[in-house]
């Protein structure tokens, strides 16, 4: 070589140097996580605003998931597909101004909770006076999560329940009990479904109802045929359950409509939110599909059109667990969240915070995938998560639960999936083809992650230091005013696992303000109505939602933090109907009901 | 011909008289790899999207050919061909999946470094992408993975890529070293499935994805990275499929990656402590 001596002991250098980078980088980033491990209350309230407390079983809450028995055939790996069914939903089933949780359980023969608020700080299960507990019985399948939503219009939330199994419908006798309607609305046989949610994509005041198909509809996960039923592919996978579109035609009749409105997909759904993402006045719809990309589709009212990879959010397939909407950067527009799988060395997918880019509208709207930038993706196996004002600071955080299999900690079965998942299809989609898990982990005894927003463009992780600290295999999360104290508690529930009511205390100098909508040109639970809201030159929508995260409904009402501010400009609710409401004296520190004006 | 992450491969037996006519004509075979795998590349992501990122695969690449230029210029005082460092680049383009931008730069940097500053007698001894990819994953696997996914769902992908590959490493005269590999890979996937009962299936899945078609066609066929002898060649394969298997008996995810990266400079040792041993022998008879 021509080169100096200097030269050469220069390049080695700076080699050596290149090869210490990811090392320093390693260091840098633990150097940040230093002071963020656990804290007791008034340290963690002084430095973070807000504190958790665990407080299931002292609130009356003693709920265990249980998880099915599925076919013999799939007793070697039974763990990693039996592996979902613990959903969460809150409603306020009897209108008593206190907010109630609904929970699915999935064990052959175990019965489902509806625990009533009892306002004084504890919980009653009322779920089998009420006719909704027993819906796991052997041959009807087994619970996977439920939505609510007052298809009828009557005031009162009905309960939609969707299943590995025969999906049901119950309409909410005035809070006194519930009748099955789901004969009469004509809802599929069976159908092994990880998602649904109530929106109305026709904006004709009545509720519709899409259901996201997991496994294919034609399997039927305790009798099998055949092996061959998990996915043809890691990642590209196309051979799941369908999707249904349940177009509301009023008397508790519904009318099947996803073919004629363009929703075609057999993906993998495992989740669903719907929002106005562009403003049109009509439920935009965004699945997360596990084993492929997510799909969103815009509708114009009439049609639903597919515009994942064209908007940005359907190009890398990964493993899509959850889908939730938030105004992150307090800009009036939705970012979607959507949960996929790292694990350390083996798969690093990175959770996506989808945001609007900037001078993209409508139909030309684009993504970028921004939650690497600030500071979101990094969630191991993750599932459920929320948007919400955890600390009332006037910026929505992020809570999200994490882990898929804890079993024997030392030993991981992580070598034999990923071999699996990288063979071909004839390979990975029989289970016979995978080796036996025989007790091993698979991403478990994981760390939940709190991500707090900053409001300057980070997130900041303080999960340990507030308090959530429990290493279960969580799966829903939902985010409600348990005890109307103007804060968001965080419910959770874990695979396989109790649930955990995580009680907020909040720093008492940031300020709230609640609004609780009540369409009556529009559907009455007002899902799809939005309200934006100004204040000390400041704003951010939230949207009314039918069902969103995984598995899971957070509570109807709309919840903002103000900071210190104890005063609000206006806000601006823009109802399905189309009609916009300027509320001027909306009131700080209180639930606002607001009724849509006729 | 060539290989993925180090040099071209070239076929002397091909080689037709130089007349210049001809000569403009004739496609050059160092550019058979570079185009082979941009085809592999396209078609994989135009049919079912593998890329991380458009981004991020450019980075990889552009990082690699401006490393390239820049030490050629300044180790061997000559603009160097670009085949070798496009291969690197999109070798690391493909195979390195992260969330992040820098893993990318970074492991094309350290892959074309490795080549001027590992190197014994002359030669350097790693393939330059399995050096890097190999390092990146034991010093930063918080933040990166490699590609372990399939191109697809269907057989069709998997046997056009790999009767294309076997063409074109046949005509390079480095089909044996790929052939040895993947019949050894089988017979220690057998094996395998018969010490720990798995599914044989399961065994033999990693080789149908698009990982192995690249570690096959480009990686351990590396002309500056294996052995010169027919025999030898063929015994660094089987010896680099042996070390995989040791590696997966002990559930190592990237087993081939770090079976090459162990087997493949000790070869390259033996054979240049072998060949300075016969020069010293040759001199002292002379």
């Amino acid at each position: 070589m021509p080169a100096s001596r200097p030269a050469k002991i220069l390049l080695v250098l700076l080699f050596l140097a290149l090869l210490a980078t990811p090392l320093a980088l390693k260091r840098l980033a633990a150097r940040r996580e230093v002071g963020k491990s656990k804290m007791d209350t008034a340290s963690a309230l002084a430095r973070y605003g807000l504190f958790f407390q665990e407080v299931a079983k002292s609130s009356g809450v003693d709920f265990v998931h249980q998880a099915p028995t599925l076919d013999h055939k799939l007793d070697h790996i039974m763990p990693q597909v039996a592996s979902m069914g613990a959903g969460a939903s809150i409603v306020d089933f009897d209108r008593d101004g206190w907010q109630d949780i609904y929970l699915t359980n999935s064990g052959e023969g175990s019965l489902n909770r509806l625990y009533r608020n009892q306002g004084d700080g504890t919980f009653t299960d009322v779920a089998g006076n009420l006719g909704i507990a027993d819906l796991n019985q052997p041959g009807t399948g087994v619970s996977m999560g439920a939505v609510w939503g007052d298809y009828d219009n009557d005031g009162y939330e009905d309960l939609f329940v969707y299943k590995w199994g025969r999906p049901q419908l119950f309409h909410n006798d005035g809070g006194k009990h519930f009748t099955n309607v789901t004969e009469a609305a004509a809802l599929p046989k069976w159908v092994n479904a990880n998602t649904a949610i109530w929106f109305d994509y026709d904006g004709d005041g009545l509720l519709d109802l899409f259901i996201g198909g997991y496994y294919s509809e034609d399997i039927d996960l305790w009798h099998l045929k055949t092996t061959r039923m998990m996915p043809e592919s890691f990642e590209y996978a196309k051979n799941g359950g369908r999707k249904y579109l349940y177009h509301n035609l009023g008397a508790g009749k519904f009318e099947e409509v996803s073919a004629k409105l363009g929703i075609n997909s057999r993906r993998w759904a495992l989740a669903a939110a719907a929002a106005d993402l562009r403003g049109s006045g009509h439920q935009d719809l965004f699945v997360a599909n596990d084993y492929g990309v997510s799909e969103l589709y815009f509708n114009d009212g009439q049609q639903f059109h597919e515009v994942g990879e064209q908007t940005g959010v359907g190009f890398a397939p990964k493993s899509g667990m959850t889908a939730a909407f938030g105004d992150v950067l307090n800009r009036g527009e939705y970012a979607v969240y959507v949960s996929n799988i790292s694990e350390d060395g083996v798969l690093i997918q990175g959770n996506n915070l989808w945001i609007p880019r900037e001078g993209t509208t409508g139909d030309g709207q684009r993504y970028d995938n921004l939650s690497r930038a600030l500071g979101v993706e990094m969630g191991g196996w993750s599932w459920g998560m929320q948007f919400g004002d955890l600390n009332n600071d006037g910026e929505l955080d992020i809570y999200l639960t994490n882990g898929y299999v804890s079993a024997d900690r030392s030993k991981s079965y992580w070598y034999d999936f990923s071999k699996v998942a990288g063979g071909n299809s004839s390979i990975i989609g029989d289970a016979a083809n995978w080796p036996a898990m025989e007790g091993r982990s698979l991403s478990g005894y994981q760390q939940k992650r709190v991500w707090l927003n900053d409001g300057a463009g980070k997130f900041n992780e303080v999960a340990q230091a507030v308090g959530a600290t429990d290493t279960y295999d969580g799966r829903a999360v939902a985010l409600v005013d348990l005890w109307n104290r103007g804060v968001l508690d965080v419910v959770v529930t874990n695979q396989r696992g109790p649930l955990l009511i995580y009680k907020n205390t909040v720093s008492p100098e940031n300020n709230w303000i609640d609004f609780e909508l009540e369409g009556t040109a529009s559907n009455r639970s007002a899902l799809g109505a939005e309200v934006k809201l100004f204040w000390n030159g400041r704003q951010q929508v939230q949207t009314v939602s039918g069902g969103s995260g995984f598995c899971a409904e957070n509570q109807r009402r709309l919840h903002f933090g103000l900071g210190k501010t104890a005063q609000v400009e206006k806000a601006v609710i823009r109802w399905p109907s189309g009609k916009v409401q300027t509320i001027d004296n909306a009131s700080v520190g209180h639930i606002n009901k607001i009724k849509e004006p006729s | 011909m060539t290989q993925l992450t180090g040099e071209p491969l070239t076929n002397s037996a091909t080689a037709v008289p130089d007349v210049p006519a001809r000569r403009k004509l004739r496609f050059d075979n160092r550019y058979v790899a570079p185009l082979f795998i941009t085809v592999i590349l396209l078609v994989g992501h135009l049919s079912y999207g593998i890329l991380e990122s458009y981004q991020k695969t450019a980075l990889a690449i552009a990082v690699a050919i401006i490393a390239e230029l820049i030490l050629g210029r300044i180790f061997f005082g000559k603009w160097l061909n670009l085949a070798s460092a496009y291969i690197t680049g999109i070798s690391v383009g493909i195979l390195v999946r992260s969330p992040a931008y820098w893993p990318y730069a970074l492991c094309s940097l350290i892959s074309i470094m490795s080549k001027y500053v590992l190197r014994v007698k002359g030669r350097h001894i790693w393939n330059p992408s399995n050096f890097g990819i190999a390092v990146l994953l034991f010093l930063a696997p918080e933040t990166m993975a490699v590609l372990s996914i399939q191109w697809g769902n269907n057989y069709w992908s998997l046997l056009v890529i790999w009767i294309l590959g076997s063409i074109i490493i046949w005509r390079a005269r480095r089909f044996h070293i790929s052939a040895t590999y993947v019949v050894s890979f089988f017979l220690f996937a057998f094996l395998r499935s018969w010490i720990t009962g798995d599914p044989w299936q399961a065994e033999v899945a990693p080789i149908t994805g698009p990982m192995y078609q690249l570690f096959v066609f480009f990686m351990i066929t590396d002309p500056k990275t294996t052995v010169r002898s027919r025999t030898g060649q063929c015994l660094v394969a089987f010896g680099v499929a042996l070390a995989e298997f040791f590696l997966r008996l002990d559930q190592v995810v990237y087993a081939p990656i770090f079976a090459l990266f162990f087997v493949g400079p000790a070869a390259n040792l033996v054979e240049i402590w072998w060949d300075s041993r016969k020069t010293t022998v040759a001199t002292a008879d002379g």
